[in-house]
């Protein structure tokens, strides 16, 4: 599950919930089934609560890595259309 | 002829400061009304009232301005709609309950189809005092458990399933509570801390969590002209059967030791809280 290719980015570290959220889905519906996104969000309530709403959207969450920096990036592979 | 306003109070029809003019309180269990029932009630407040409901602040509606002399007639039409009275006084209220797992993404267990057992099993039960049940789906507490003579709480109680588990590290964000820590790919809760909320559960990817939906019971809650928060003797029952039990045990114990017009938590202070410990625990481990 540690293989995967970047196909694009979006930060969301710049709004608050719940645009946060709509943010991503927007970068996601941007891409094809089967493509990456890494979306960049903050610490606290959206990385509380983004993953989840990813995955009840039906995308698959590969990877959250901390930047240590009161940041993290959310892997996520899209699912449909 | 002399009103017998305690007669009518038990069958929902509220006094009014206008004489002669009742609010009729209706039966709602759970918060849920059909559209052939809200179509009855609408007529009937059309009809017999002045054209408005009061929706009361424990999820019931209330048809005020119904006359005296068509009580009966009330009664009879709303019955054609399915809907019936409710109650006031010293017995079971309204069960109220949030949408629960059913609609609400959040919810840990079916509050509705809970709020119906109990309102089939308990609802108009003849007590020292009021006495009421409320349910909510999870830690979230939209329903404000803690506030009722009796509040439910859905929890989920997990473990880890390490086969499933892609180490993505989301759980750890996702709980509140600080009780996932992840130390070389290896998942640890710390039962201490957490709440069973499901929220590391419900953000999984893979959902790599054994489950059990339970329940946290709260007693002697009050938000009147006294305010006390329900407190739990049991930190998580996960068997629905061990929680009637337990709801039995309650209001058994309220019924056998309150004074009439005592509010379950002064009867709890009075009694000993070792004593109504005691009596829960008993059903517990029945």
């Amino acid at each position: 599950m540690s293989e995967y290719i970047i196909d694009d980015t979006v930060d969301i570290t710049d709004v608050v919930c719940p645009t946060t959220f709509v943010k991503a889905k927007v970068a996601l519906e941007e891409l094809d089934e089967g493509q990456i996104l890494s979306i960049k969000m903050n610490d606290g309530e959206p990385v509380q609560n983004v993953p989840r709403s990813i995955k009840e959207e039906g995308h698959q969450i590969l990877k959250l890595i901390d930047n240590e920096d009161g940041t993290y990036n959310l892997i996520v592979r899209k699912v449909g259309d | 002829m002399a009103v017998d306003y305690a007669t009518l109070k038990k069958g929902g029809f509220m006094r009014q400061k206008q004489k002669n003019n009742f609010s009729l309180r209706l039966r709602v269990v759970g918060g849920n009304l059909t559209a052939v029932q809200l179509a009855k009630i609408a007529e009937v407040a059309e009809k017999f009232g002045d054209g408005h409901v009061h929706l009361t602040s424990r999820q019931s509606v209330e048809i005020p301005f119904i006359k005296l002399d068509d009580i009966e007639q009330v009664k009879n039409t709303l019955a054609e709609g399915g809907v019936q009275p409710g109650v006031c006084g010293p017995r079971v209220r309204t069960i109220t309950a949030c949408q629960g797992e059913k609609i609400c993404p959040s919810g840990c267990i079916d509050t509705y189809a809970l709020a119906k057992e109990l309102d089939e099993r308990y609802f108009a039960r003849e007590l020292p005092h009021k006495f009421k049940f409320g349910i909510t789906g999870c830690q979230n507490n939209c329903l404000k458990a803690e506030e009722n003579d009796l509040g439910i709480k859905g929890g989920i109680k997990v473990e880890w399933r390490e086969k499933d588990c892609i180490g993505c590290g989301v759980c750890e964000k996702a709980c509140r509570s600080g009780a996932i820590t992840i130390t070389d790919g290896k998942i640890k809760v710390d039962n201490d801390k957490c709440n069973f909320c499901g929220r590391c559960y419900k953000s999984c990817p893979t959902e790599a969590w054994d489950t059990v939906h339970g329940y946290i019971v709260s007693f002697g809650g009050l938000f009147g002209n006294s305010i006390n928060k329900g407190e739990a003797i049991i930190p998580f029952i996960e068997d629905k059967d061990k929680l009637m039990k337990i709801c039995d045990a309650a209001v058994r114990f309220f019924e056998d030791n309150a004074n009439a017009g005592e509010r379950f938590k002064f009867t709890i202070d009075r009694v000993g809280k070792d004593k109504f410990e005691k009596a829960i625990l008993e059903a517990y481990n029945e």
